[in-house]
């Protein structure tokens, strides 16, 4: 028997890349149990009640309510022993992505994270992700067992059932933390640049801040640009690695820019439909920030710049600040 | 308190890399011509890690890092520039096919080796994943091996408290950060980018690390970890070239009224 691990959200749900991850554990085929982790789980499994899966197995409590590696590792690893699965399968969240690999060792198998594609070949399940940053695709499989596999968001559409009442087995674990989550930090919503959900990653470049053809920096001028993008069309915020380095070194650029916002090689490889890029220049280790982008287009004073040229749909050459303003006053 | 950083080696990111099968596995074109740093996020964990010893009195810093020996003297060159720290070093290759949980096991015997270490007054640190593997996976083994179980990933900021207490502060989704407190030591932490800049070279202390750096890497433990029971089926490049439209001498204007239509669109 397979194994899918879910966790609720704040209001006792499930999230979407959960469902995703419960339609990719379906097309493996064959039986699974569903384990769900959370503060109350009986709503979270009442939804997703028809999808088929043999057991629903809940860990519930408000200990498990806490994204915290002591007790998520005891309650997935409780699950897993319950559940006796050889293949397990999980979204890809900070929560399992925390855990998974050290409950692999518990348990005496391996866990594979960032899974982008799981397919069945020759009866065995086949995982695909990337290495080096997102700079070469492996196609994979082990013969440990339990295999663990952190499932990315987008692998498989979010599965869509009827809701029923689901009959739950509780599973008890043990844990003891030593860890309290005490909250969360976070920009206020008028200032959070960075919105997984958007329609459009908005990138940032180091060119925002160099010499514009008067001569001047204008990196006030930009910064208004910028956000009054943003809050216009609710887009998420990237940045090249140059731009947020410059802001770490103390020197002052965009302020609200963080090593949170920064795109590829070494940040981050959002998914959204489409992607607009302005003022970025670099190569290969920065356009990895790309990578996952649908629907792509590109604002640069350079026809050949490595962030665009082949990796753009539409490539125009024309001053940012000039065309940005404008597409604000018609957005507005 | 001692504080272990676990770090590796990756290849320069400004060089083009290219797999190819290996007599065990794939591996890198020229592996061993691709200069090489010192992973980035072991190296925000690496000045973590020093930034805090030199605030808290008596800490001493350990890097355990796993790489084949002659890279490792030619990247030590570099970071010992940067902090302050004794080096333990494992003669293997550091390479992303390796396996992680192989990684992990050889890691965590050489911390259990230093002698007179107390894990319970050690933090272990490292990156939330490596720039090579990216799996995200090998922290987390080194932490259940050791028997920690307080651990944190992607990490950005770490203050203990006036009682001993460590807040943490980790990357969770929707660009948020989760505040945690753990009671003290032990602990893993899996680093993202922290908040300090890279050091400054200092020659002084450069000299002074490469005292502990030479020796450790003449009686580096061999560490032959491999793939492990992986099974690659296939290894590419990604085929990224798109057809892309050049769009030269058109107003502003005009260009803005595309690209609104193209967002609403």
């Amino acid at each position: 028997m397979n194994l899918l691990l879910l966790h609720t959200e704040s209001d006792g749900g499930l999230a979407k890349s959960s469902l995703e991850a419960l339609s990719a554990t379906i097309a493996l085929g064959g039986p699974f149990a569903v384990g769900i982790v959370g503060e109350s789980t009986q709503a979270a499994a009442d939804a997703i009640a028809t999808c088929g899966a043999a057991r629903f197995l809940t860990v519930t409590g408000p200990d498990y309510g806490q994204a915290r590696y002591a007790t998520d590792a005891a309650a997935a690893e409780a699950l897993a022993r319950s559940a006796g699965a050889e293949i397990i399968t999980a979204p890809a969240t900070s929560r399992w992505n925390r855990v998974l690999p050290g409950v692999a060792h518990r348990l005496g198998g391996k866990a594979d994270t960032h899974i982008t594609g799981l397919t069945i070949s020759e009866g065995k399940p086949a995982a695909t992700r990337w290495f080096y940053r997102q700079r070469m695709e492996a196609v994979f499989t082990r013969t440990s067992r339990p295999w663990l596999l952190a499932l990315e968001g987008g692998i498989a559409p979010a599965w869509s059932g009827a809701a029923g009442t689901a009959a739950t087995e509780a599973v008890t674990p043990a844990a003891s933390p030593r860890t309290q989550v005490t909250g969360f930090a976070a920009p206020s919503s008028d200032q959070q640049t960075i919105r997984p959900d958007a329609d459009l990653l908005f990138v940032t470049g180091a060119g925002w801040t160099k010499k514009q053809p008067d001569g001047e920096v204008k990196t006030a001028e930009a910064e208004t640009i910028i956000l009054d993008f943003l809050r216009i069309t609710r887009s998420s915020l990237g940045s090249t690695k140059s731009l947020v380095d410059l802001g770490g070194e103390g020197v002052a650029v965009l302020p609200f820019l963080s090593h949170m916002n920064q795109v590829g090689q070494t940040g981050s490889t959002p998914r959204h439909p489409k992607g607009l890029s302005t003022c970025c220049h670099g190569e290969e280790p920065h356009t990895v920030g790309w990578r996952f982008i649908g629907e792509r287009r590109a604002i640069s004073l350079d026809a050949n710049c490595g962030w665009s040229r082949g990796k753009a749909d539409v490539l125009y050459v024309a001053d940012a600040f000039a065309v940005m303003r404008k597409v604000n006053e018609l957005l507005a | 308190m001692n504080i272990i950083v676990c770090g590796s080696l990756v290849p320069d990111p400004l060089q083009t890399l290219e797999p190819i099968a290996g007599p065990t596995g794939p591996a890198l074109k020229n592996e061993m011509m691709l200069p090489s740093w010192l992973d980035p996020w072991a190296g925000h964990a690496l000045y973590e890690a020093a930034n805090l010893a030199a605030k808290t009195p008596g800490t001493k810093v350990y890097l355990v890092s796993l790489g084949p020996k002659a890279k490792l003297q030619q990247v030590m060159m570099t970071v010992a520039q940067k902090v302050p720290f004794e080096l333990v070093a494992l003669d293997g290759p550091a390479g992303g096919f390796t396996d992680a949980a192989e990684t992990a096991a050889a890691l965590a015997a050489a911390i259990q080796s230093i002698p007179g270490l107390n894990l319970a007054e050690t933090l272990v640190f490292g990156g939330w994943e490596s720039a090579s593997r990216g799996a995200g996976a090998t922290m987390q083994i080194v932490g259940e091996i050791l028997g920690v179980t307080e651990q944190f990933q992607g990490v950005d900021s770490l203050e203990v408290q006036p009682d001993g207490s460590l807040k943490i502060m980790e990357r969770v989704e929707g660009g948020k950060h989760q505040i945690s407190v753990c009671s003290g030591a032990p602990a893993v932490l899996g680093w993202a980018t922290g908040s300090l800049p890279e050091p400054r070279n200092n020659p002084q202390v450069g000299m002074a690390n490469m005292r502990g750096i030479m020796p450790s890497l003449q009686k580096a433990k061999p560490a032959p970890v491999t793939t492990g029971d992986i099974a690659f089926a296939s290894v590419s490049l990604p085929k990224q070239t798109r057809d892309t439209k050049i769009v030269k001498d058109t107003p502003p204007e005009d260009i803005a009224a595309e690209i609104v239509a193209w967002i609403k669109g």
